[in-house]
Protein backbone atom coordinates (compact mmCIF):
# COMPACT_ATOMS: atom_id res chain seq x y z
CA UNK A 1 0.00 0.00 0.00
CA UNK A 2 1.37 3.55 -1.04
CA UNK A 3 0.60 6.16 1.63
CA UNK A 4 -0.34 9.40 0.93
CA UNK A 5 1.88 11.93 2.47
CA UNK A 6 0.07 14.96 1.92
CA UNK A 7 -2.90 14.29 3.70
CA UNK A 8 -1.33 13.13 6.48
CA UNK A 9 -0.58 15.40 9.40
CA UNK A 10 2.81 16.24 10.96
CA UNK A 11 2.35 14.21 14.02
CA UNK A 12 1.20 11.10 11.74
CA UNK A 13 4.37 11.54 9.75
CA UNK A 14 7.00 11.51 12.99
CA UNK A 15 5.23 8.64 14.72
CA UNK A 16 6.03 6.97 10.93
CA UNK A 17 9.57 8.15 11.18
CA UNK A 18 9.95 7.17 14.50
CA UNK A 19 8.89 3.81 14.31
CA UNK A 20 10.95 3.26 11.23
CA UNK A 21 13.68 4.42 13.15
CA UNK A 22 12.80 1.96 16.43
CA UNK A 23 12.50 -1.13 14.02
CA UNK A 24 15.38 0.16 12.87
CA UNK A 25 14.29 0.36 9.56
CA UNK A 26 16.76 2.81 7.60
CA UNK A 27 16.12 6.30 6.29
CA UNK A 28 16.79 7.03 2.82
CA UNK A 29 16.75 10.56 1.14
CA UNK A 30 13.78 10.83 -0.18
CA UNK A 31 11.80 9.67 2.90
CA UNK A 32 10.26 12.48 5.22
CA UNK A 33 11.98 13.03 8.02
CA UNK A 34 11.42 15.61 10.47
CA UNK A 35 13.40 19.27 9.97
CA UNK A 36 15.92 18.99 13.34
CA UNK A 37 16.74 15.15 11.96
CA UNK A 38 18.10 16.99 8.90
CA UNK A 39 19.62 19.65 10.62
CA UNK A 40 21.36 17.38 13.03
CA UNK A 41 23.09 15.23 10.51
CA UNK A 42 23.97 17.82 8.03
CA UNK A 43 25.74 19.35 11.34
CA UNK A 44 27.12 15.67 12.34
CA UNK A 45 27.71 14.43 8.62
CA UNK A 46 29.80 17.99 7.54
CA UNK A 47 31.44 18.29 10.93
CA UNK A 48 32.86 14.81 10.09
CA UNK A 49 33.89 15.63 6.74
CA UNK A 50 35.72 18.74 7.47
CA UNK A 51 37.66 16.55 10.06
CA UNK A 52 38.66 14.70 7.26
CA UNK A 53 40.08 17.20 5.30
CA UNK A 54 41.31 19.07 7.94
CA UNK A 55 42.66 15.76 9.36
CA UNK A 56 45.05 15.22 5.94
CA UNK A 57 47.27 18.26 7.19
CA UNK A 58 48.63 17.09 10.18
CA UNK A 59 49.63 13.80 8.20
CA UNK A 60 51.15 15.46 5.28
CA UNK A 61 53.41 17.43 7.16
CA UNK A 62 55.34 14.93 6.82
CA UNK A 63 54.98 13.01 3.95
CA UNK A 64 58.15 14.54 2.76
CA UNK A 65 59.96 13.68 5.70
CA UNK A 66 58.90 9.59 6.08
CA UNK A 67 62.45 7.86 6.74
CA UNK A 68 61.58 4.92 4.44
CA UNK A 69 60.42 4.52 0.54
CA UNK A 70 57.68 2.13 2.42
CA UNK A 71 56.27 4.84 5.18
CA UNK A 72 56.48 7.39 2.44
CA UNK A 73 54.16 5.34 0.14
CA UNK A 74 52.05 4.59 3.29
CA UNK A 75 51.62 7.97 4.41
CA UNK A 76 50.74 9.08 0.97
CA UNK A 77 48.21 6.64 0.79
CA UNK A 78 46.69 7.23 4.54
CA UNK A 79 46.32 10.76 3.50
CA UNK A 80 44.74 10.31 0.18
CA UNK A 81 42.34 7.87 2.13
CA UNK A 82 41.51 10.98 4.66
CA UNK A 83 40.54 12.86 1.77
CA UNK A 84 38.36 9.41 0.26
CA UNK A 85 36.67 9.90 3.50
CA UNK A 86 35.99 13.63 3.11
CA UNK A 87 34.78 12.69 -0.58
CA UNK A 88 32.23 10.03 0.54
CA UNK A 89 31.12 12.25 3.35
CA UNK A 90 30.03 15.41 1.43
CA UNK A 91 28.69 13.12 -0.81
CA UNK A 92 26.24 11.54 1.76
CA UNK A 93 25.71 14.86 2.90
CA UNK A 94 24.93 15.89 -0.04
CA UNK A 95 21.61 13.74 -0.42
CA UNK A 96 20.29 15.98 2.38
CA UNK A 97 20.10 18.68 0.16
CA UNK A 98 23.91 20.61 1.21
CA UNK A 99 26.09 21.38 -1.44
CA UNK A 100 29.81 20.70 -0.85
CA UNK A 101 30.42 24.03 -1.81
CA UNK A 102 28.07 25.84 1.21
CA UNK A 103 29.70 23.55 3.09
CA UNK A 104 33.23 24.46 2.71
CA UNK A 105 32.13 27.77 2.94
CA UNK A 106 30.63 27.14 6.40
CA UNK A 107 34.37 25.74 7.13
CA UNK A 108 36.39 28.86 5.86
CA UNK A 109 34.28 30.94 7.61
CA UNK A 110 35.11 29.43 10.96
CA UNK A 111 31.08 28.51 11.20
CA UNK A 112 31.07 24.23 10.83
CA UNK A 113 33.88 23.23 13.38
CA UNK A 114 35.70 20.11 12.75
CA UNK A 115 37.62 17.74 15.46
CA UNK A 116 39.76 19.51 17.20
CA UNK A 117 42.10 17.22 17.78
CA UNK A 118 43.67 18.44 14.07
CA UNK A 119 44.78 21.75 16.35
CA UNK A 120 47.84 19.81 17.97
CA UNK A 121 51.18 20.01 15.75
CA UNK A 122 53.00 17.20 14.13
CA UNK A 123 56.12 17.71 15.45
CA UNK A 124 58.26 14.07 15.17
CA UNK A 125 57.78 10.73 12.87
CA UNK A 126 56.77 9.20 15.95
CA UNK A 127 53.45 11.48 15.50
CA UNK A 128 52.23 9.85 12.63
CA UNK A 129 52.70 6.35 14.28
CA UNK A 130 50.18 8.40 17.51
CA UNK A 131 47.98 9.30 15.16
CA UNK A 132 46.97 6.35 13.66
CA UNK A 133 47.49 4.38 17.07
CA UNK A 134 45.34 6.48 19.03
CA UNK A 135 43.51 9.37 17.12
CA UNK A 136 42.50 6.90 14.00
CA UNK A 137 41.86 4.45 16.92
CA UNK A 138 39.72 6.70 18.85
CA UNK A 139 37.74 7.68 15.69
CA UNK A 140 36.89 4.12 14.81
CA UNK A 141 35.37 3.98 18.57
CA UNK A 142 33.23 6.73 17.42
CA UNK A 143 32.46 5.69 13.91
CA UNK A 144 31.80 1.90 14.33
CA UNK A 145 28.55 2.23 15.81
CA UNK A 146 27.77 4.38 13.42
CA UNK A 147 27.42 2.14 10.51
CA UNK A 148 23.97 1.60 12.01
CA UNK A 149 23.37 5.04 11.87
CA UNK A 150 19.44 5.51 10.79
CA UNK A 151 20.37 7.68 7.94
CA UNK A 152 21.27 4.89 5.03
CA UNK A 153 23.80 7.17 3.13
CA UNK A 154 25.34 7.78 6.35
CA UNK A 155 25.64 4.83 7.72
CA UNK A 156 26.98 2.98 4.37
CA UNK A 157 29.49 5.58 4.21
CA UNK A 158 30.53 4.97 8.03
CA UNK A 159 31.16 0.88 6.52
CA UNK A 160 33.40 1.79 4.23
CA UNK A 161 35.11 4.33 6.61
CA UNK A 162 35.67 1.90 9.04
CA UNK A 163 37.32 -0.58 7.49
CA UNK A 164 40.14 1.81 6.29
CA UNK A 165 40.21 3.85 9.80
CA UNK A 166 41.10 0.25 11.43
CA UNK A 167 43.84 -0.37 8.53
CA UNK A 168 45.23 2.92 9.38
CA UNK A 169 44.76 2.33 13.00
CA UNK A 170 46.83 -1.22 13.08
CA UNK A 171 49.38 0.67 10.88
CA UNK A 172 50.00 3.36 13.53
CA UNK A 173 50.48 1.00 16.19
CA UNK A 174 53.16 -0.45 13.89
CA UNK A 175 55.00 2.53 13.57
CA UNK A 176 55.19 3.15 17.37
CA UNK A 177 55.82 -0.46 17.70
CA UNK A 178 59.06 -0.36 15.27
CA UNK A 179 59.80 3.07 16.86
CA UNK A 180 59.90 1.27 20.56
CA UNK A 181 62.30 -1.48 19.64
CA UNK A 182 64.31 0.99 18.11
CA UNK A 183 67.21 3.37 19.53
CA UNK A 184 67.43 5.48 22.67
CA UNK A 185 66.77 8.27 20.58
CA UNK A 186 63.28 6.51 18.48
CA UNK A 187 61.55 5.46 21.90
CA UNK A 188 62.30 9.13 23.66
CA UNK A 189 60.09 9.82 19.91
CA UNK A 190 58.00 7.13 20.58
CA UNK A 191 56.67 8.26 24.49
CA UNK A 192 56.70 11.85 23.96
CA UNK A 193 54.41 11.34 20.96
CA UNK A 194 52.36 9.31 23.19
CA UNK A 195 52.49 12.20 25.88
CA UNK A 196 51.30 14.56 23.63
CA UNK A 197 48.45 13.01 21.65
CA UNK A 198 47.00 11.30 24.67
CA UNK A 199 44.73 13.67 26.43
CA UNK A 200 43.89 15.41 23.41
CA UNK A 201 42.79 11.75 21.46
CA UNK A 202 41.16 10.97 25.03
CA UNK A 203 39.20 13.83 24.78
CA UNK A 204 38.06 13.57 21.12
CA UNK A 205 34.96 11.65 22.40
CA UNK A 206 33.64 15.24 23.44
CA UNK A 207 31.88 16.41 26.86
CA UNK A 208 30.96 14.35 29.37
CA UNK A 209 27.45 12.94 29.42
CA UNK A 210 26.16 15.04 31.70
CA UNK A 211 27.05 18.26 29.59
CA UNK A 212 26.09 16.72 26.70
CA UNK A 213 23.27 18.33 25.29
CA UNK A 214 22.72 16.37 22.06
CA UNK A 215 22.68 13.24 22.94
CA UNK A 216 19.11 12.06 24.01
CA UNK A 217 18.24 13.35 21.38
CA UNK A 218 20.67 11.87 19.02
CA UNK A 219 20.06 8.35 20.60
CA UNK A 220 16.54 8.56 19.94
CA UNK A 221 17.15 9.33 16.32
CA UNK A 222 19.73 6.31 16.83
CA UNK A 223 22.66 8.36 14.97
CA UNK A 224 24.65 8.09 18.63
CA UNK A 225 24.43 5.04 19.80
CA UNK A 226 25.87 5.33 22.92
CA UNK A 227 27.43 7.87 25.24
CA UNK A 228 30.72 9.83 25.13
CA UNK A 229 31.84 8.41 28.41
CA UNK A 230 30.54 4.65 27.43
CA UNK A 231 32.53 5.37 24.56
CA UNK A 232 35.79 6.94 26.31
CA UNK A 233 35.68 4.41 28.98
CA UNK A 234 36.01 1.71 26.81
CA UNK A 235 38.79 3.53 24.36
CA UNK A 236 40.96 3.83 27.67
CA UNK A 237 40.79 0.02 28.62
CA UNK A 238 42.33 -1.13 24.85
CA UNK A 239 44.78 1.62 25.03
CA UNK A 240 45.81 0.74 28.72
CA UNK A 241 46.41 -2.79 27.63
CA UNK A 242 48.04 -1.99 24.39
CA UNK A 243 50.40 0.50 25.76
CA UNK A 244 52.03 -2.18 27.57
CA UNK A 245 52.85 -4.17 24.08
CA UNK A 246 54.91 -0.47 23.35
CA UNK A 247 56.91 -1.01 26.62
CA UNK A 248 55.36 2.43 26.68
CA UNK A 249 53.18 4.48 29.71
CA UNK A 250 50.27 6.65 29.46
CA UNK A 251 50.79 10.28 30.66
CA UNK A 252 47.78 9.44 33.69
CA UNK A 253 48.84 8.64 37.18
CA UNK A 254 45.55 8.12 38.56
CA UNK A 255 44.89 5.81 35.56
CA UNK A 256 44.50 2.18 37.20
CA UNK A 257 42.68 -0.95 36.61
CA UNK A 258 39.31 -1.54 38.81
CA UNK A 259 38.82 -4.74 39.74
CA UNK A 260 35.56 -4.25 40.60
CA UNK A 261 34.59 -1.85 37.51
CA UNK A 262 35.93 -4.04 35.86
CA UNK A 263 37.14 -0.87 33.82
CA UNK A 264 40.03 1.51 33.96
CA UNK A 265 39.90 4.30 36.39
CA UNK A 266 41.60 7.43 34.75
CA UNK A 267 42.47 10.91 35.43
CA UNK A 268 40.30 14.15 35.24
CA UNK A 269 40.31 15.60 32.01
CA UNK A 270 41.13 18.97 31.18
CA UNK A 271 37.86 20.49 29.90
CA UNK A 272 39.79 24.23 29.82
CA UNK A 273 41.45 23.03 27.26
CA UNK A 274 39.60 21.42 25.41
CA UNK A 275 36.79 24.20 25.50
CA UNK A 276 39.56 26.90 24.48
CA UNK A 277 40.80 24.62 21.43
CA UNK A 278 36.96 24.13 20.62
CA UNK A 279 37.25 27.97 20.41
CA UNK A 280 40.11 28.76 18.29
CA UNK A 281 43.00 28.89 20.95
CA UNK A 282 44.33 25.79 20.17
CA UNK A 283 48.41 25.55 18.67
CA UNK A 284 46.97 24.94 15.00
CA UNK A 285 43.66 26.41 14.71
CA UNK A 286 44.86 29.46 12.43
CA UNK A 287 47.05 27.53 10.32
CA UNK A 288 44.80 24.93 9.85
CA UNK A 289 42.02 26.84 8.29
CA UNK A 290 44.52 28.95 6.32
CA UNK A 291 46.09 26.07 4.70
CA UNK A 292 42.43 25.07 3.89
CA UNK A 293 41.57 28.25 3.01
CA UNK A 294 44.46 29.35 1.18
CA UNK A 295 44.18 25.84 -0.74
CA UNK A 296 40.70 26.96 -1.90
CA UNK A 297 41.39 30.33 -3.14
CA UNK A 298 44.29 29.59 -4.54
CA UNK A 299 42.60 26.59 -6.60
CA UNK A 300 39.60 29.53 -7.73
CA UNK A 301 41.38 29.90 -10.87
CA UNK A 302 41.68 26.30 -11.68
CA UNK A 303 37.82 25.18 -10.79
CA UNK A 304 37.10 28.10 -12.83
CA UNK A 305 39.04 27.19 -15.94
CA UNK A 306 37.73 23.94 -15.67
CA UNK A 307 34.10 25.40 -15.81
CA UNK A 308 35.06 27.75 -18.88
CA UNK A 309 36.47 24.54 -20.62
CA UNK A 310 33.67 22.10 -20.07
CA UNK A 311 31.12 25.48 -21.12
CA UNK A 312 33.18 25.60 -24.50
CA UNK A 313 32.80 22.05 -25.09
CA UNK A 314 29.38 21.83 -24.57
CA UNK A 315 28.81 24.76 -26.97
CA UNK A 316 31.12 23.40 -29.92
CA UNK A 317 29.54 19.74 -29.18
CA UNK A 318 25.82 21.77 -29.64
CA UNK A 319 27.02 23.36 -32.97
CA UNK A 320 28.06 20.13 -34.29
CA UNK B 1 78.74 -12.34 -14.09
CA UNK B 2 79.55 -8.78 -12.43
CA UNK B 3 76.98 -6.16 -13.72
CA UNK B 4 78.26 -3.01 -15.58
CA UNK B 5 78.72 -0.01 -13.96
CA UNK B 6 76.14 1.51 -16.78
CA UNK B 7 73.13 -0.58 -15.61
CA UNK B 8 73.32 0.13 -12.63
CA UNK B 9 73.70 4.08 -13.08
CA UNK B 10 71.13 3.21 -15.26
CA UNK B 11 68.25 1.81 -12.98
CA UNK B 12 69.35 4.35 -10.39
CA UNK B 13 68.60 7.21 -13.31
CA UNK B 14 64.97 5.51 -13.44
CA UNK B 15 64.68 5.44 -10.00
CA UNK B 16 65.54 8.90 -8.89
CA UNK B 17 63.34 10.39 -11.77
CA UNK B 18 60.51 8.60 -10.07
CA UNK B 19 61.54 9.76 -6.65
CA UNK B 20 61.74 13.06 -6.82
CA UNK B 21 58.75 13.27 -9.07
CA UNK B 22 57.26 11.36 -7.00
CA UNK B 23 58.17 13.60 -3.86
CA UNK B 24 57.50 16.66 -5.70
CA UNK B 25 53.87 15.37 -6.23
CA UNK B 26 53.27 14.79 -2.72
CA UNK B 27 54.07 17.97 -1.33
CA UNK B 28 50.71 18.98 -2.78
CA UNK B 29 49.08 16.31 -0.36
CA UNK B 30 46.21 17.75 1.44
CA UNK B 31 46.25 21.08 -0.73
CA UNK B 32 45.32 20.35 -4.08
CA UNK B 33 42.40 23.20 -5.50
CA UNK B 34 39.91 20.41 -6.04
CA UNK B 35 39.48 16.94 -4.05
CA UNK B 36 39.39 14.95 -6.44
CA UNK B 37 42.49 16.26 -7.91
CA UNK B 38 44.14 16.54 -4.89
CA UNK B 39 43.26 12.49 -4.94
CA UNK B 40 44.79 12.04 -8.33
CA UNK B 41 47.79 13.57 -8.25
CA UNK B 42 48.79 11.79 -4.97
CA UNK B 43 48.17 8.34 -6.61
CA UNK B 44 50.37 9.43 -9.43
CA UNK B 45 53.05 10.29 -6.55
CA UNK B 46 52.23 6.92 -5.24
CA UNK B 47 52.45 5.16 -8.44
CA UNK B 48 55.78 6.66 -9.48
CA UNK B 49 57.16 6.12 -5.95
CA UNK B 50 56.34 2.37 -6.31
CA UNK B 51 57.52 2.36 -9.48
CA UNK B 52 61.25 4.35 -7.99
CA UNK B 53 61.23 1.28 -5.21
CA UNK B 54 60.68 -1.76 -8.43
CA UNK B 55 63.93 0.30 -9.79
CA UNK B 56 66.59 0.75 -5.95
CA UNK B 57 65.29 -2.63 -5.36
CA UNK B 58 67.08 -4.34 -8.61
CA UNK B 59 69.75 -1.60 -8.51
CA UNK B 60 70.39 -2.90 -5.06
CA UNK B 61 70.43 -5.97 -6.02
CA UNK B 62 73.16 -5.46 -8.99
CA UNK B 63 74.79 -3.55 -6.71
CA UNK B 64 74.98 -6.59 -4.04
CA UNK B 65 75.83 -9.21 -6.57
CA UNK B 66 78.70 -6.57 -7.58
CA UNK B 67 80.26 -7.57 -4.08
CA UNK B 68 83.71 -6.69 -3.66
CA UNK B 69 84.52 -6.30 -7.21
CA UNK B 70 81.58 -4.25 -7.72
CA UNK B 71 82.17 -0.94 -8.73
CA UNK B 72 83.44 0.76 -6.48
CA UNK B 73 82.10 4.35 -7.19
CA UNK B 74 78.74 3.23 -6.83
CA UNK B 75 79.34 1.19 -3.56
CA UNK B 76 81.01 3.27 -1.85
CA UNK B 77 78.41 6.97 -2.37
CA UNK B 78 75.62 4.91 -2.27
CA UNK B 79 75.93 3.26 0.95
CA UNK B 80 76.65 6.29 2.61
CA UNK B 81 79.53 8.10 4.84
CA UNK B 82 80.53 5.14 7.80
CA UNK B 83 78.81 2.18 5.87
CA UNK B 84 81.46 1.96 3.17
CA UNK B 85 84.26 0.33 5.25
CA UNK B 86 84.79 -2.80 7.31
CA UNK B 87 82.31 -5.54 6.96
CA UNK B 88 79.53 -4.64 4.06
CA UNK B 89 76.38 -5.20 4.62
CA UNK B 90 74.06 -5.55 1.67
CA UNK B 91 73.20 -2.43 -0.21
CA UNK B 92 69.28 -1.24 0.48
CA UNK B 93 66.49 0.48 -1.80
CA UNK B 94 66.50 2.47 1.45
CA UNK B 95 70.33 3.59 1.14
CA UNK B 96 70.08 4.45 -2.33
CA UNK B 97 67.54 6.67 -1.53
CA UNK B 98 68.22 8.18 1.73
CA UNK B 99 71.96 8.57 1.80
CA UNK B 100 73.11 9.69 -1.85
CA UNK B 101 74.14 13.00 -1.79
CA UNK B 102 73.14 15.22 -4.77
CA UNK B 103 76.25 14.27 -7.20
CA UNK B 104 74.91 10.98 -6.70
CA UNK B 105 71.14 11.42 -7.65
CA UNK B 106 70.68 11.24 -11.59
CA UNK B 107 67.37 12.43 -11.99
CA UNK B 108 66.79 14.88 -15.17
CA UNK B 109 66.90 18.81 -14.14
CA UNK B 110 62.65 18.83 -15.06
CA UNK B 111 61.54 16.33 -11.91
CA UNK B 112 63.20 18.58 -9.67
CA UNK B 113 62.08 22.16 -10.46
CA UNK B 114 59.48 23.31 -7.83
CA UNK B 115 55.65 22.72 -7.61
CA UNK B 116 54.92 26.16 -8.72
CA UNK B 117 51.02 26.74 -9.31
CA UNK B 118 49.01 23.68 -10.18
CA UNK B 119 49.40 24.93 -14.31
CA UNK B 120 53.33 24.28 -13.25
CA UNK B 121 53.05 21.05 -11.44
CA UNK B 122 50.38 19.98 -14.43
CA UNK B 123 52.46 20.55 -16.98
CA UNK B 124 55.67 18.88 -15.44
CA UNK B 125 54.15 15.90 -15.51
CA UNK B 126 52.81 16.06 -18.49
CA UNK B 127 55.84 16.92 -20.35
CA UNK B 128 57.31 14.05 -18.46
CA UNK B 129 54.50 11.38 -19.09
CA UNK B 130 54.86 12.05 -22.50
CA UNK B 131 58.27 11.56 -22.14
CA UNK B 132 57.57 8.32 -19.55
CA UNK B 133 55.42 6.58 -21.98
CA UNK B 134 57.47 6.42 -24.91
CA UNK B 135 60.47 5.27 -22.77
CA UNK B 136 58.80 2.56 -20.78
CA UNK B 137 57.24 1.00 -24.22
CA UNK B 138 60.31 0.50 -25.67
CA UNK B 139 62.07 -0.33 -22.17
CA UNK B 140 59.55 -3.46 -22.15
CA UNK B 141 61.28 -4.92 -24.77
CA UNK B 142 65.06 -4.44 -22.80
CA UNK B 143 67.42 -7.23 -23.01
CA UNK B 144 67.31 -6.88 -19.66
CA UNK B 145 64.56 -8.89 -18.20
CA UNK B 146 64.16 -7.48 -14.90
CA UNK B 147 64.00 -3.77 -16.58
CA UNK B 148 61.74 -5.19 -19.29
CA UNK B 149 59.29 -6.52 -16.69
CA UNK B 150 59.19 -2.85 -14.66
CA UNK B 151 58.87 -1.04 -17.39
CA UNK B 152 55.81 -3.01 -18.74
CA UNK B 153 53.99 -2.76 -15.39
CA UNK B 154 54.40 0.80 -14.99
CA UNK B 155 54.03 1.81 -18.78
CA UNK B 156 50.40 1.05 -17.72
CA UNK B 157 50.58 3.31 -14.97
CA UNK B 158 52.37 6.14 -16.89
CA UNK B 159 49.64 5.70 -19.90
CA UNK B 160 47.16 6.98 -16.95
CA UNK B 161 49.53 10.03 -15.98
CA UNK B 162 49.71 10.88 -19.28
CA UNK B 163 45.72 10.91 -20.33
CA UNK B 164 45.27 12.58 -17.01
CA UNK B 165 47.87 15.67 -17.25
CA UNK B 166 47.07 15.86 -21.22
CA UNK B 167 43.42 16.73 -20.14
CA UNK B 168 44.74 18.86 -17.32
CA UNK B 169 47.10 20.43 -19.87
CA UNK B 170 43.89 20.90 -22.13
CA UNK B 171 41.85 22.02 -19.72
CA UNK B 172 44.39 25.10 -18.58
CA UNK B 173 45.00 25.92 -22.01
CA UNK B 174 41.75 26.24 -22.81
CA UNK B 175 39.99 27.65 -20.14
CA UNK B 176 40.08 31.38 -19.12
CA UNK B 177 42.50 33.82 -19.66
CA UNK B 178 44.12 33.55 -16.69
CA UNK B 179 44.70 29.84 -16.74
CA UNK B 180 45.89 29.97 -20.28
CA UNK B 181 48.12 32.69 -19.34
CA UNK B 182 49.87 30.89 -16.23
CA UNK B 183 49.87 27.47 -18.52
CA UNK B 184 52.50 29.73 -21.07
CA UNK B 185 54.29 31.19 -18.16
CA UNK B 186 54.80 27.60 -16.80
CA UNK B 187 55.90 26.56 -20.21
CA UNK B 188 58.74 29.76 -19.85
CA UNK B 189 59.96 27.84 -16.80
CA UNK B 190 59.96 24.33 -18.06
CA UNK B 191 61.28 24.40 -21.47
CA UNK B 192 64.37 24.85 -21.18
CA UNK B 193 64.63 21.44 -19.09
CA UNK B 194 63.40 19.06 -21.49
CA UNK B 195 66.03 19.18 -23.85
CA UNK B 196 67.42 16.73 -21.42
CA UNK B 197 64.95 14.09 -21.73
CA UNK B 198 66.66 13.06 -25.15
CA UNK B 199 69.95 13.60 -24.45
CA UNK B 200 72.00 10.27 -23.74
CA UNK B 201 74.32 10.55 -20.38
CA UNK B 202 77.36 8.88 -21.02
CA UNK B 203 75.72 5.25 -19.18
CA UNK B 204 73.13 5.40 -21.49
CA UNK B 205 75.19 5.58 -24.56
CA UNK B 206 76.44 2.03 -22.92
CA UNK B 207 73.08 0.57 -22.38
CA UNK B 208 71.32 1.42 -25.40
CA UNK B 209 74.52 -0.06 -27.51
CA UNK B 210 73.91 -3.19 -25.52
CA UNK B 211 69.86 -3.37 -26.34
CA UNK B 212 69.42 -2.59 -22.43
CA UNK B 213 67.67 1.03 -23.33
CA UNK B 214 66.34 2.26 -26.34
CA UNK B 215 68.23 5.01 -28.00
CA UNK B 216 66.92 8.45 -26.69
CA UNK B 217 67.28 10.16 -30.29
CA UNK B 218 64.43 7.95 -31.77
CA UNK B 219 61.94 8.82 -28.92
CA UNK B 220 62.30 12.18 -29.45
CA UNK B 221 60.37 12.51 -32.39
CA UNK B 222 57.30 10.67 -30.48
CA UNK B 223 57.49 12.94 -27.77
CA UNK B 224 57.40 16.01 -30.41
CA UNK B 225 54.65 14.35 -31.57
CA UNK B 226 52.69 13.44 -28.45
CA UNK B 227 53.53 17.07 -27.05
CA UNK B 228 52.40 18.75 -30.28
CA UNK B 229 49.30 17.41 -30.02
CA UNK B 230 47.93 18.04 -27.25
CA UNK B 231 49.27 21.53 -27.18
CA UNK B 232 47.45 22.30 -30.49
CA UNK B 233 44.19 21.23 -28.91
CA UNK B 234 44.96 23.39 -25.66
CA UNK B 235 45.67 26.02 -28.09
CA UNK B 236 49.63 26.30 -26.84
CA UNK B 237 52.24 27.21 -29.61
CA UNK B 238 54.85 24.94 -29.43
CA UNK B 239 58.29 26.30 -27.98
CA UNK B 240 60.99 27.35 -30.96
CA UNK B 241 64.02 26.12 -29.98
CA UNK B 242 65.53 27.49 -26.84
CA UNK B 243 69.41 26.71 -24.88
CA UNK B 244 68.88 23.55 -23.51
CA UNK B 245 69.71 22.65 -19.40
CA UNK B 246 71.55 19.64 -18.99
CA UNK B 247 73.56 18.00 -16.12
CA UNK B 248 71.18 16.28 -14.08
CA UNK B 249 71.33 12.76 -15.27
CA UNK B 250 75.13 13.57 -14.44
CA UNK B 251 74.38 14.64 -11.56
CA UNK B 252 75.10 18.51 -12.18
CA UNK B 253 71.11 19.75 -10.75
CA UNK B 254 69.72 23.13 -9.83
CA UNK B 255 69.77 24.24 -6.82
CA UNK B 256 66.59 22.77 -5.94
CA UNK B 257 67.95 19.38 -5.51
CA UNK B 258 69.57 20.09 -2.35
CA UNK B 259 66.35 20.98 -0.79
CA UNK B 260 64.30 18.24 -1.52
CA UNK B 261 67.08 16.06 -0.30
CA UNK B 262 67.54 17.59 2.81
CA UNK B 263 64.17 17.11 3.95
CA UNK B 264 63.53 14.10 2.83
CA UNK B 265 66.72 12.48 4.09
CA UNK B 266 66.60 14.52 7.30
CA UNK B 267 65.55 11.13 9.45
CA UNK B 268 67.99 8.97 8.04
CA UNK B 269 70.80 11.75 8.53
CA UNK B 270 69.87 12.40 12.11
CA UNK B 271 68.91 8.88 13.41
CA UNK B 272 71.57 6.71 11.29
CA UNK B 273 71.32 2.90 10.71
CA UNK B 274 67.92 2.90 12.75
CA UNK B 275 65.12 0.87 11.54
CA UNK B 276 61.72 2.65 10.76
FE1 LIG C 1 37.19 9.80 10.39
FE1 LIG D 1 39.32 9.08 7.83
FE1 LIG E 1 42.20 7.47 9.17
Amino acid sequence: MRVNIHHMSVQDLEKIFQDKIDADIRIEPKDWMPDAYRKTLIRQMSQHAHSEIVGMLPEANWITRAPTLRRKATLIAKVQDEAGHGLYLYAATETLGAGREELLEQLHTGKAKYSSIFNYPTLTWADMGAIGWLVDGAAIMNQVPLCRASYGPYARAMVRICKEESFHQRQGFEILLTLSKGSAGQRRMCQDAIDRWWWPSVMMFGPNDDASPHTAQSMQWKIKRFSNDELRQRFVDICAEQVKILGMTIPDPDLKWNEQRQHYDFGAIDWDEFWNVVKGNGPCNKERLAARVRAHEEGAWVREAATAHAEKRELKKDRA
Amino acid sequence: MTHSTALIHYTLHLADDGLILGHRNSEWTGHGPILEQDIALSNIALDLIGQARNFYQYAAELINIGGLSGPSNISNPAMGPGLSDGPRSPVTEDQLAYLRDGWDFKNCLLVEQGNGDWAKTILRQFLFSAYQTTLYEKLAQSRDKTLAAIAAKSYKEGVYHLRWSSEWVIRLGDGTEESHTRMNNALDELWKFTGELHTAATYELETAAKAISPDLSTLQPLWKEKVKEVFDEAGITYPPSVWMQTGGKEGRHTEHLGYVLAEMQFLQRAYPGCEW
